[in-house]
């Protein structure tokens, strides 16, 4: 059993409201399904699930706001069986009460409070995030192990579903086909189990309402931005570095290939920064990176693409695995995700997985542009508008396309020998555009 | 097609680009996508959108003609006989 | 065939001295007000009438003084008993116990013995507040070089004593102020205590509660309680809080598998978290359910009796979180 939990849509991200599941209890579920939508500063998000498995039950209602991290439903991995009730019908009503023990009741002042020692949230982080790892007692670890037993298939009935002990001796007296929960009992049950959690912090609903109105939503964007950036600047030493790439190659190619393709299926220039960047990442992986308690790089290459909004405030939604798409899956990505982000209608995945940005500023802009950098990345790229400049070529004064290509690269993860790196293999690559 | 009816696709066309402003205020030779602030993202959508909708194709050597309501106009007139 | 009495804490306390003066004339009691006043909480009522100026002796207000004339005299040979009021007052002396007391034997090369012991009230539930208040045990069991005990039974109250005095090394001995009225049949001969191991109280095979001091009546009462409900706890008393006595709680979780900590001091860094760490070094293997500690509320100790009755775990408490683990 693993609880899928409120996701984080990046470093800004506080709180969600669920606007509507998607799945209902009982429904199979496989990576990449839309289980439910939720309303985020950054707009209504379809949130994906990771694991395959079925959807056992809600556990906060349609309309509720709750935390980052907040368990929202209960799932079951695939291969657990189903839950069963318990073994004496006979149910103890202390169990409600669920008061004190480890949590040893309230504390009046918050820095005693944040001391206690947390025991139960590492084990719950850890699962999600990796395959789930059975919970087992050492105990029955070593039961099973000792009798050769397979602990993969049993129900735990210990603490957050830890097999114990009696459970391997269950499963070892071969007390396997237990009785699918009748309606009533199980509703006894989930009613039973709520009560019990609504004593929980976990199932905290915040107050405050979400926004809904449009203006609203503009509002908390420029909210999140602002509390991104905030950080950004606060926590990131920056440091700044600048190229100047002869687009002369790159436009005459992009002229070419767009005479032969229909309207609808013309590239624009971003799609070269996009997919050249991905391919400079060869010679700088670094940059490819989130910064957490140390430098942890990334192995997709997930590009976030800066989309301003016509209100203000922007979006940065990942163009997932751009180093293995082709120019043209790209645009086809590319024209999606900014379509659907200013609709404000956003997947998790899209804004959680960026590993990298890009902004670029298009025709008839600053000619600069220099980024700060989205937490917990370590770098961003900017793009300027491409202008015809005078530059020196083959030993000669030429007018030439001139992009500025600025990078903003975290200091405490990069130096800027790695960004300086970074910068010529991205000229490289933009000089033979064919092989993009 | 008349020039009218030309105009009023424009028109429709770029208030779905940009739905916050009011294309029928645009002065005949005010450039488009300074007035109504867009993007050459959006600028592409829309002209992919106006190829789709009066079935006229509009290679890239021509975006140039497309800057304002007028040359716009114009060109479209010009190609859609 | 022993008799049973009926004795409070208090009385056991003092007829541990009284036996102690007793048996050996170089044992003497020092302390504020032990003398003419008989003793803050009237432990020692009588015994300046019985004994005599020279062996029970009042001190002035000075316990940083009076604790390290205790301990010169202990080298000198004789056998002081000697009393810090309540706990709160041994922060004063404790460079002297710290310092001199638990490090001379091993400093002076193993020629000098440091046979002192120093008595205190402890403990929490006599709406003392945070002046008098204080469950210090783990402070003093974090010095190697003495012996710390805990009494947790009216046996121990009477019996404690006796294999104090006779122990070589420093000996603290911590008593309850909330446990003197307590009132509890204990066997007339029921003899000295073992200070070199711990307790098992009450015999269970389904969990380990494992505490000291105020903790284990209130552990037994709660084991009692939870024996109604098909619970059977085994109920530890660890006694002796430096060296622990690991044997006897590692046997007990080998054979229960689980093991619920109960102190009143504060549950950063208090015994349970050196038992807890113990159980998972030496017996990982035989846990069927983490260890789970009941301790202090982390607040300086409140006056109003709710408050203070809600900032030390209570029968309840431990009922509650015995049933969390055998029934999550």
């Amino acid at each position: 059993m693993t609880e899928f939990l409120m996701p984080s849509l990046g470093a800004d991200m506080e709180a969600g409201t669920l606007v509507e599941w998607k799945k209902k209890p009982g429904d199979q579920l496989k990576p990449g399904d839309i289980i439910a939508e939720v309303e985020t500063q950054k707009g209504l998000i379809e949130i994906e699930v990771f694991e395959a498995g079925v959807l056992e039950e809600y556990l906060i209602e349609e309309g509720d706001k709750v935390p980052v991290g907040a368990p929202m439903a209960k799932l079951r991995s695939e291969g657990t069986p189903e839950k069963i009730p318990e073994k004496d019908s006979e149910t103890h009503p202390i169990q409600e009460k669920e008061q004190v023990a480890e949590s040893e009741a309230p504390v009046p002042t918050a820095s005693i409070s944040k001391e206690r020692p947390s025991e139960d949230i590492s084990s719950e982080e850890k699962d999600s995030e990796e395959k789930p790892r059975i919970k087992a007692s050492p105990l029955a670890r070593s039961i099973a192990e000792k009798n050769n037993v397979d602990i993969t298939g049993i129900t735990g009935t210990g603490e957050g579903g830890a097999i114990t002990k009696a459970d391997v001796e269950q499963a070892m007296a071969g007390k396997k086909e237990l009785p699918k929960p009748s309606p009533e009992t199980a509703t006894e049950k989930d009613t039973m189990e709520k009560e019990a959690e609504s004593e929980t912090p976990s199932k905290q609903v915040m107050e405050s309402p979400a926004p809904s109105s449009k203006h609203g939503q503009q509002e908390s964007i420029r909210a999140a931005v602002a509390a991104a950036m905030s950080r950004s600047n606060r926590d990131i030493p920056h440091y700044y570095l600048e190229k100047k790439i002869d687009m002369l190659a790159a436009m005459n190619w992009l002229k070419e290939t767009n005479r032969q393709r229909e309207i609808s299926g013309r590239l624009l220039p971003a799609v070269l920064f996009i997919k050249a960047v991905a391919k400079a990442i060869d010679s700088a992986p670094a940059l490819n990176a989130v910064w957490d308690n140390g430098l942890q790089l990334k192995n997709e290459v997930n590009i976030g693409f800066v989309v301003s909004l016509r209100a203000g405030g922007l979006l940065v939604p990942a163009i997932r695995n751009a180093d293995t798409k082709s120019p043209e899956e790209i645009m086809v990505a590319l024209s999606d995700l900014i379509t659907r982000a200013r609709a404000l209608k956003l997947r998790s995945s899209e804004l959680s997985e960026s590993t990298i940005t890009i902004t670029s500023i298009g025709e008839n802009g600053a000619d600069k542009v220099f980024g700060v950098i989205y937490p917990p990345q370590v770098a961003i790229i900017g793009f300027g508008s491409i202008v015809n400049e005078p530059l020196v070529h083959d030993g000669m004064l030429a007018i030439r396309p001139v992009l500025h290509v600025t990078l903003a690269g975290d200091h405490r993860a990069t130096d800027g020998l790695t960004g300086s790196r970074f910068l010529e293999a991205l000229n490289n690559h933009l000089q033979n555009p064919e092989k993009l | 097609m008349t020039r009218e009816e030309i105009q009023s696709a424009i028109f429709e066309l770029l208030k779905k680009t940009a739905p916050d402003t009011d294309p029928t205020s645009l002065k005949p030779d005010e450039n488009i996508r300074e007035a109504l602030n867009i993007d050459s993202f959006d600028a592409l959508q829309f002209l992919v959108a106006l190829n789709e909708k009066l079935g006229i194709d509009i290679p890239e050597e021509d975006y140039g003609k497309t800057a304002t309501l007028r040359s716009l106009t114009d060109y479209l007139e010009a190609r859609s006989q | 065939m022993s008799e049973l009495i009926k004795i409070t804490y208090r009385e056991a306390l003092k007829a541990g001295i009284r036996e102690a003066l007793l048996n050996d004339d170089r044992v003497f009691l020092m302390g504020e007000d032990v003398g003419r006043y008989g003793g803050a909480f009237a432990v020692s009522k009588g015994l300046l009438k019985e004994f005599g100026e020279d062996r029970i002796m009042d001190v002035p207000l000075s316990e940083a003084g009076f604790v390290g004339a205790g301990i010169g005299a202990s080298l000198a040979g004789v056998k002081p008993i000697v009393e810090v009021m309540t706990v709160n007052f041994a922060l004063l002396p404790m460079d002297q116990i710290a310092n001199n007391a638990a490090t001379l034997l091993h400093m002076s090369g193993g020629q000098l013995n440091v046979p002192v012991v120093i008595r205190m009230s402890a403990g929490i539930g006599k709406q003392l507040a945070a002046q008098h208040s204080h469950s210090w045990e783990p402070l003093f069991a974090h010095i190697p070089g003495l012996i710390v005990v805990s009494v947790g039974t009216h046996e121990d109250a009477r019996g404690m004593l006796h294999s104090a005095l006779n122990s070589p090394d420093p000996v603290i001995i911590f008593e309850y102020t909330s446990m003197l009225n307590m009132e509890a049949e204990i066997p007339t001969d029921s003899g000295s205590t073992d200070i070199s191991r711990a307790k098992v109280r009450r015999e269970g095979k389904d969990i380990s509660i494992i505490t000291y001091g105020i903790g284990v009546y209130k552990a037994l009462e709660a084991a009692k309680r939870l024996s109604e409900k098909g619970i059977d706890a085994e109920v530890i008393d660890l006694r002796v809080l430096r060296p622990l006595d690991e044997a006897c709680f590692l046997k007990s979780v080998s054979k229960t598998h689980r093991a619920l900590l109960v102190e009143e001091a504060w549950s950063t860094i208090n015994v349970s978290s050196e038992v807890s760490a113990r159980i998972m070094e030496k017996a990982f293997y035989e846990l069927d359910a983490p260890v789970k500690r009941l301790g202090g509320i982390e607040v300086p100790i409140p006056y109003p009796l709710h408050l203070e009755n809600a900032s030390v775990p209570q029968v309840e408490d431990i009922e509650n979180a015995v049933i969390k683990i055998l029934r999550p």
